[in-house]
């Protein structure tokens, strides 16, 4: 069966990558299966686990909802980030890290970037903000305490460097 | 406590301190590789047709059309493999890879298609044409059981899957001189494991090769020998390498799956590499879920509230294949035994086949649904005779040392000590039947082993190669589900070594490379391979102090192993960094440094028949008191408060130790309230995770209530004192749930999960008996 194919141009991780796909698949399917950037997860496909979450223009989404083509023009950041690195990203893997935040790691990489997206708008969020933050993201292993904890770490972390 | 539970007089150099997992930067960067992340040259995508008949006969199969779409490769079906049943346990082996000429539940996989991508294979199933017979199917174990109702296996009449039975004491006798007896029934639901990975494998079958698997499996030689049985070759033509795994719980990675099987054979027949992914939909629908239970208990108590007997009728719906059943129904009744004392004991277990999809084990395996049963009805005795629920379970408590009726030799054994200290962390005291109406506060109690002994494979090994650097490949048949398996095992060989845990680098489970292991289940990673691992890397430090002791001149027994160095502990003028001595042995001598290490409990056999023997060589007692606050408008519960203790013995890491005390009793909390498996006549309702609930973060107390207390002791049995911390934590929880909310409301709830509709239902009779 041919399929349509349409050309889009993705910006992920400030590389320009120019594809050739069909027009209803989802930003997750190219992100993993086109342009080989697994870090990004596959697993509810339905937007209830949060596995799949990326930052589209600074913004947390869910990958598996979002088309492809709608991306285009807009600047998506990935778990794999920019070459150079994301400090802020690289605080908050740290934390996650040490905090024992990650057991399997399977949610991970989704919670890091929404921890990314919830610190950008709220540098000292309570503990209740960060639970409502994580509403769209599920964990079977920790029990979401060390990740709260990680979450508070790297905040506290953040602000004391903004400050210093 | 008597000596054996104190630890010696041994300084830690790395373990007991927290240790960041080792693999955790590798995660959080994206760049650890699960089975869905590999990408091979050529490679096809599989998708696997399902039945829709919950009981039916396959009359005809034709796969022309689905053959003829462009981009489709080959599809397999039941006869293409040999005729073969497969599963775990020799007695029960009732699985195929595919179905043959008979489906038994909706989900069961009849074909599958290779394609050139997922959407032509999905395309594909679609023109499959399959030509059922629907025959009668039964769904619950009263009608299973009823005389005449629908067969399932020819060799399980009755549809009885598996059974166990066994009797200590004399249980009549004790009965009759009981001061108060309870009968009681408690039913329990079917959950899912909600790992997020769903199952993942890619299959090479080379032509003159070998068929080697790619996959996230827990247990990874289980599916090796699974693998070689239902392809009819030598487990030695079969290679199963292990990638990360997103998380296990036993949800069917423990084993080989109709989507193994299938990648490897469409690979044989396209020359290609095959993958499969299931969808979460896939996932939630097939076989693995937790046994939903009946459980009914009888329980004679003396005027003090000590049992003298109890017996248990257990009737589990264990769907249409046995899975691991066998040994659930068995644990079931073991485990019965802990952790209170009951000298007269009969157990009567039945697992029943219906037609819905199949249960095995499930973190906490049966443990979980015993202990809600049993410490819940303790507690109702305690109403009965007026008995401070606290002091009812201290004085039922099985204390180190004693040998239950079934033959559990109890090591190390802090429970009362659990007990006291959720008490107290939880203010226990000042709130039973003391906070404001629909606010309570209650407490549950349980146990897990540290590793089951089976009859057929419970060694472990390890080996330990040492590099010329100083640092260390180590390798075991044991895999990381993420509950810290490579970092502890590290940590270990670190200990001994005298170097740190980023010296030791943990090679993923290969069954062409990695010593032979059971796998990752039953608690029994830490307490095996522990063993395994410590004894490789002492074997390791005997030949390195060979060695350094030619090089120095020193008697090889004065030496210690510290800071990456061996020192003459008499003279430590007299010392050697350890890579030189490794150097040395491997240029000058020609000795490669080597340790192997083995493990397995050196004891009687247990008799499976009768259901005595010493099960474990260490258990686990835990203890869990919570809060709740009820909506009495939305029967809702807001769980405000958690408090657990139990005894893991030793924790070697602590960090490892809090993310499986806490996720275990995450994961309960999830079952008592709210994880439910709909089935309606054999199909799931809610195969999604927006209907399949499971715990999230806005769901939990705050960190400021929600404890978990290690109670450290030292048992004799584990490496460097430890025991297992993965389920133990998990089996106390839903109980403490049923008696926090029989204290906010008066309710007392014997049916899983306590839902807001049956909150309200209760609460709402409640208030109509009053008027």
């Amino acid at each position: 069966m041919t399929k349509p194919l349409v050309p889009v141009t993705l910006m992920v991780n400030g590389e320009r990558y120019d594809v050739s796909i069909p027009p209803w698949r989802t930003l997750l399917e190219v992100l993993r299966e086109t342009l080989n950037l697994t870090g990004t997860k596959r697993s509810c496909g339905e937007g209830q686990c949060g596995t799949c979450t990326v930052l589209i223009d600074g913004k947390a989404v869910n990958s598996c909802l979002y088309l492809a083509i709608e991306a285009q023009g807009k600047a998506i950041q990935t778990i794999e980030g920019p070459a150079a690195g994301d400090p802020v990203v690289e605080r908050i893997q740290h934390a996650f890290a040490n905090k024992g935040a990650i057991q399997c790691g399977f949610c991970t990489p989704g919670m890091i970037i929404a921890t990314k997206s919830l610190l950008q708008d709220n540098p000292k969020p309570s503990e209740d903000e960060i639970r409502e933050a994580l509403v769209g993201h599920l964990c079977r292993c920790t029990g979401y305490v060390q990740i709260v904890e990680a979450i508070q770490d790297a905040a506290g972390a953040l602000a004391a460097k903004e400050g210093a | 406590m008597s000596d054996a539970s104190h630890k010696p007089n041994y300084d830690f150099q790395v373990l007991g301190k927290p240790q960041p997992k080792k693999d955790a930067l590798q995660k959080a960067t994206g760049r650890a590789e699960y089975a869905d992340d590999l990408n091979f040259p050529g490679m096809l995508h599989g998708k696997l047709l399902r039945s829709p008949f919950a009981h039916a006969r396959i009359k005809r199969i034709d796969i022309s059309k689905a053959l003829a779409l462009p981009g489709v490769r080959a599809i397999v079906t039941g006869k293409d493999f040999p005729d073969v049943l497969y599963g775990n346990l020799p007695k029960t082996r009732d699985y195929r890879a595919l179905a043959l000429d008979r489906v038994r539940y909706i989900g069961e996989e009849v074909a599958a298609v290779a394609a050139i991508d997922e959407d032509t294979a999905e395309d594909a199933l679609d023109l499959i044409e399959v030509e059922y017979e629907e025959l009668p199917a039964v769904f619950d174990i009263d009608a299973a059981r009823a005389p005449g109702a629908p067969q399932l296996h020819d060799k399980a009449p009755g549809n009885v899957s598996t059974h166990s039975k066994s009797q200590f004491g004399d249980v009549e006798a004790a009965f009759a001189t009981a001061h108060h007896v309870r009968e009681d029934v408690f039913e329990t639901q079917p959950i899912k494991h909600g790992m997020l990975e769903p199952h993942a494998c890619v299959g090479i079958w080379e032509p003159y090769g070998k068929a080697t698997l790619w996959s996230c499996k827990m247990s990874p030689y289980v599916v090796w020998r699974q693998l070689a049985m239902g392809l009819g070759v030598r487990p030695s033509d079969v290679r199963v390498i292990q990638t990360f795994i997103g998380g296990g719980f036993s949800g069917g990675k423990q084993e080989a799956m109709p989507m193994d099987f299938c990648a490897l054979l469409l690979s044989k027949k396209t020359g290609r590499p095959v993958k499969f992914v299931h969808t979460m939909d896939e996932v939630l629908t097939i076989g693995h879920m937790r046994h939903p239970m009946r459980i009914w208990l009888r329980t004679g108590v003396d005027k003090e509230g000590r049992i003298v007997a109890q017996h248990c009728k257990l009737l589990a719906n264990g769907g249409a294949y046995s899975s691991i059943g066998g040994l659930s129904i068995y644990l079931a009744g073991a485990m019965l035994n802990l952790p209170y004392r009951v000298a007269n004991i009969r157990y009567d277990g039945e697992r029943i086949y219906t037609n819905n999809g199949f249960c095995g084990a499930l973190r906490g395996h049966t443990v979980v649904q015993i202990c809600f049963a049993r410490d819940s009805q303790l507690e109702m005795i305690a109403d009965d005779l007026g008995i401070d629920p606290i002091e009812i379970r201290k004085r039922n408590a099985i204390e180190e040392g004693d040998v239950t009726a079934n033959g559990l030799r109890i090591g190390t054994f802090a429970f009362r000590e659990c007990i006291e200290r959720v008490v107290n962390e939880s203010g226990w005291r000042d709130k039973r039947g003391k906070l404001p109406k629909y606010r309570g506060i209650g407490i549950g109690c349980g146990g897990h082993l540290s590793g089951a002994r089976l009859m057929g494979h419970s060694a472990s090994a390890a080996e330990i190669r040492l590099q010329e650097d100083g640092t260390v490949n180590l390798t075991t048949g044991s895999t990381d589900v993420g509950q810290g398996v490579e970092t502890v095992m590290a940590m270990i060989a670190a200990e001994v070594l005298g170097i740190e845990t980023d010296d030791i680098s943990y090679t993923m489970v290969d069954s062409e490379t990695t010593p032979v292991d059971p796998g990752t289940f039953s608690s029994r990673v830490t307490l095996f391979t522990g063993h395994a691992v410590k004894r490789a890397a002492e074997d390791a430090r005997d030949q390195i102090a060979a060695i350094a002791g030619e090089k120095l001149g020193v008697d090889p027994k004065d030496f210690i192993f510290k800071g990456r160095e061996v020192i003459n502990r008499k003279n430590d003028k007299q010392r050697a960094k350890l890579k030189d001595i490794v150097r040395w042995g491997s240029f000058q001598l020609g000795r490669m440094v080597t340790g192997r290490g083995a493990y397995t409990p050196a004891e009687e056999k247990i008799d499976f028949e009768t259901g005595h023997g010493n099960l474990s060589p260490a258990y686990n007692p835990t203890a869990c008191v919570i809060e709740v606050e009820i909506d009495p408008e939305t029967g809702f519960v807001d769980v405000v408060g958690v408090w657990g203790a139990d005894d893991s013995g030793t924790p070697l890491n602590p960090l490892a130790v809090k993310g499986q005390v806490i996720g275990a009793t995450v994961m309960s909390i999830g079952q008592a309230l709210y994880e439910n498996l709909i089935r309606v006549d054999g199909k799931v309702m809610n195969p999604s995770l927006r209907d399949y609930k499971m715990p999230l973060a806005t769901d939990l107390p705050k960190l400021a209530n929600f404890r978990h207390s290690s109670i450290i002791t030292w048992e004799p049995e584990g490496p460097f004192g430890a025991k297992e911390a993965g389920q133990s934590a998990g089996t106390a929880v839903v109980a403490a749930m049923a008696s926090a909310i029989y204290d906010a409301t008066g309710l007392r709830l014997t049916r899983l999960p306590m839902s807001p509709e049956d909150i309200l239902f209760g609460l709402k009779a409640a208030e109509a008996a009053k008027k």
